[in-house]
């Protein structure tokens, strides 16, 4: 007799909270309205707590129904939750970042007039994204989708009456719509091919087939529609365009929705649908060449922007591509991994760059900010923490889980490696270039230009009145401390075998992902496999491959240092280079400054043709040549007749008396017809 | 005896004459009288049936129809009265207050 913990409560706590928030959140004043959002959150926070206290003692995977939803033939999706290690990490990262980007977002939104609408959709997306991690099934598990696509939606557009903000919020939608389609056609696949969603049944029936090494098979096509699902909302290539521009919404929307938690739902979906990619090996190629692209792509686009924001959104997709390529190699717990690590350090970099903008008053300009660090040390010291973890510097959070996920992408190919290391080299140069312009050097703002040389600044910034630049208040930096400590610590949950350490956070989702597993290594085989060939194929590498692998950790830290000295040569001992080197660079330069034109790629090769063809096909021709020309032309038609009708009801009775006798006459004129018939 | 066929025929006749007046005659009253014209017609041919077939109950409907031509006659002047009253004429082609 498994205990039952109410998992329902975790989603519907925070859907309870959205409920209160919209519907009275009005009345409400501010005090209110963030204790209703807190509490809410923080109980399905607490209660996930709890779940992961009883878990041990739990036989997992751990399932629990609610109520039934659908029953349709053969076919049945319920409401139903399943708990195992995957989906336990997920809920406390979630529930746990999710909670204290809340707190911080009572400091951040104090100000604005949409306060109560804010923490309702806040809370209305943690619903959904719980959803989405405790479903017992792929429906369920849409809806929680297509529910944090809606929230991401509404709160990239919550400042709705600024135009790139109304727009932003559509186009991360429309985009998301492609992934999610591809995502329900390998739904109807499965439902037509095993007759189910649910997990467990759907896992047990395809872990009976062999894996689809030659050629493309049911379960390669599944595994790749599942990947457009995946590419949607994770913001991969080529689906990734969505995510800088979701930087509109408010910072921590950003940080809770666009870094920590809703864009990883595609890395939680392959991870849990690893049963079906590790039997389509041709797939898991797919995704780990996608994944590795993305990550180079979006950070060498990271060099080059200048945004504060816009750095960290391309930063989220390169390190969601880190994930993906994880995955690609089979080594789901390293991207599961590297997602926890990525949640605690891109949320805090996020909710750090937030109190940086709201320091100096809005502006998010790196150009027009540095020397910050006098004015703002505890996010100067919390963004430092978070910049160290995200570059791999040993032993923050961010260098144990990519160096897991370099380790394992080099014993499937050593490109993916090579790519992977060049990357994290970018991602420790631009990070550190941002730490650098922001805190380091002279303001170059115009918060305060009576006290500093702003001269060289060639741009006019608008004076906010805002007073100084100011610390946040401590509702603000509670939670970046918090965070600045996960970022510290949270990797050495797994600390890798070379050092010294047993990988523990591999081992505890070790039943999620091996249980299951096919005779699938020959394809990403290490050399001197000692693990008993069933069960443990994935198992922690053997111990002959220490040497190596110590000595690949050590590329990694000096890839990260290489970058951390560049960035430091170039901006600060330097600062005029950079400058230089652009203006040598040219054309590529601003290919990379303008994001490789994908966006203008995009315009010309879909939106145009599509806007053109809906207005010109759809709109003139079909709508209004077709559809509203057939409405008017029979409403043309019936007062074209009855306007000639309409003459015989002169109102001269005379003329009523003379058709009632022609109709008599009719009458019996027929009579006698008949008659003489 | 007389035939049958000779009352139909007047009763015919009788009626066309109503109809006739009806349709053409624009004073109210001739229009009236026309009408009372076609209700006679169609009583004739009723006694005239009932005489034929000698069965009572045309001769019944025949008072029937008396019955209700009176009411309407009396109903039908009362209007004529207080159209003329209020329009100050007889002629149905000006009492178009309806028209369209």
């Amino acid at each position: 007799m498994t205990p039952n913990l109410h998992l329902w409560l975790i989603p519907l706590l925070p859907l309870a909270g959205a409920a209160i928030n919209g519907l009275f959140g009005k009345r409400f004043s501010r005090q209110t309205v963030s204790a209703v959002a807190l509490s809410f959150c923080g109980a399905a926070f607490a209660w996930a707590l709890f779940v992961a206290i009883r878990f041990s003692s739990l036989a997992v995977p751990h399932m629990e129904r609610l109520a039934p939803w659908i029953r349709a033939g053969q076919f049945s999706a319920d409401f139903a939750f399943y708990l195992d290690q995957l989906s336990l990490v997920m809920l406390l990262v979630v529930t746990g970042v999710g909670f204290l980007i809340h707190i911080y977002s009572v400091g951040y939104m104090w100000e604005d007039a949409g306060f109560y609408r804010f923490f309702s959709y806040l809370n209305l997306f943690m619903f959904f994204m719980l959803t989405l991690i405790l479903a017992n099934n792929y429906l369920l598990m849409f809806v929680g989708w297509e529910g944090v696509g809606l929230a991401s939606y509404l709160l990239i557009g919550f400042w709705f009456v600024k135009d790139s903000a109304a727009s932003a919020g559509k186009k991360a939608f429309i985009v998301n719509r492609i992934g999610d389609f591809g995502f329900l056609i390998g739904l109807f696949l499965l439902i037509k091919h095993f007759g189910t969603l649910t997990f467990n049944q759907l896992f047990s029936a395809i872990a009976k087939l062999s894996p689809e090494t030659a050629g493309a098979g049911l379960l390669t096509s599944i595994a790749l529609l599942l990947m457009v699902g995946a590419a949607g909302k994770s913001a991969q290539i080529p689906l990734y365009v969505w995510l800088p521009d979701a930087m509109e919404g408010p910072t921590p929307v950003s940080a809770l929705i666009h870094a920590a938690t809703m864009v990883t739902a595609g890395v939680y979906m392959v991870a849990r649908s690893h049963v079906i990619f590790e039997r389509a090996p041709s797939a898991l190629t797919v995704v780990a060449i996608i994944g590795v692209l993305t990550a180079l792509f979006a950070a060498t686009i990271g060099v080059a922007q200048t945004d504060i924001k816009k750095v960290l959104a391309y930063s989220t997709i390169s390190q969601l591509g880190y994930m993906f390529l994880a995955c690609g190699v089979a080594a789901f717990s390293a991207g599961i991994f590297h997602l926890m690590t990525h949640a605690f350090f891109k949320g805090l970099l996020f909710l750090a760059a937030g109190s940086v903008i709201h320091a100096v008053g809005g502006e998010q300009d790196m150009r027009r900010m540095g020397g910050l660090r006098h004015y703002i040390p505890w996010t100067f010291w919390t963004m430092t923490i978070a910049t160290l973890a995200i570059a791999g510097i040993p032993p923050f959070a961010g260098f144990f889980s990519k160096d897991e996920i370099l380790w394992r992408a080099y014993q499937a190919s050593w490109i993916y490696w090579l790519i992977g290391l060049f990357t994290a080299f970018l991602t420790s140069f631009y990070m550190f270039r941002l730490l650098f312009l922001t805190f380091f050097g002279q303001y170059r703002g115009e918060l305060q230009a009576s006290a500093h040389t702003a001269g060289h600044n060639p741009h006019d910034a608008s004076a906010h009145g805002h007073g100084g630049i100011h610390e946040s208040p401590k509702v603000m930096l509670v939670p970046l401390v918090i965070l600045a400590v996960l970022s510290v610590v949270g990797g050495w949950v797994g600390v890798p075998g070379s050092l010294g350490g047993s990988n523990r956070f591999d081992q505890f989702l070790g039943p999620v992902f091996h249980n299951t597993t096919p005779a699938l290594n020959s394809e990403h085989a290490s050399a001197g496999e000692t693990a008993p060939p069933e069960q443990q194929t994935e198992g922690p590498e053997p111990q002959t491959g220490h040497g190596t692998e110590l000595a690949f950790t050590g590329m990694s830290v000096a890839a990260a240092a290489l970058g951390l000295l560049l960035a430091w040569w170039l901006y600060l001992r330097n600062p005029e280079l950079p400058d230089r080197i652009a203006a040598s660079l040219g054309g590529f330069y601003h290919a990379v400054v303008n994001k490789y034109y994908v966006d203008e790629l995009y315009a010309v090769l879909f939106v145009k043709p599509l806007v053109d063809g809906s207005t010109r096909i759809l709109w003139h021709g079909v709508d209004q040549g077709m559809i509203d020309k057939a409405v008017n032309d029979s409403a043309d038609a019936a007062r074209e007749l009855s306007d000639s009708v309409r003459h015989m009801q002169s109102g001269n009775l005379r003329s009523y008396a003379g058709w009632v006798a022609a109709g008599a006459a009719c009458v019996i004129a027929y009579m006698i017809w008949v008659g003489v018939r | 005896m007389v035939p049958l066929s000779y009352y139909l025929v007047l009763s015919g006749i009788l009626f066309a004459c109503g109809v006739t007046g009806f349709l053409i005659k624009r004073n109210i009253i001739t229009i009236f009288m026309s009408i009372e014209l076609m209700l006679n017609g169609v009583n004739l041919s009723f006694v005239a049936f009932a005489a034929h077939w000698h069965a009572l109950s045309g001769q019944v409907f025949v008072f029937f129809v008396m019955v209700v031509a009176a009411a309407e006659a009396a109903v039908g002047l009362a209007i004529i009265i207080a159209v003329y009253r209020t329009r100050e004429t007889l002629n149905v082609d000006q009492v178009n207050l309806l028209k369209l």
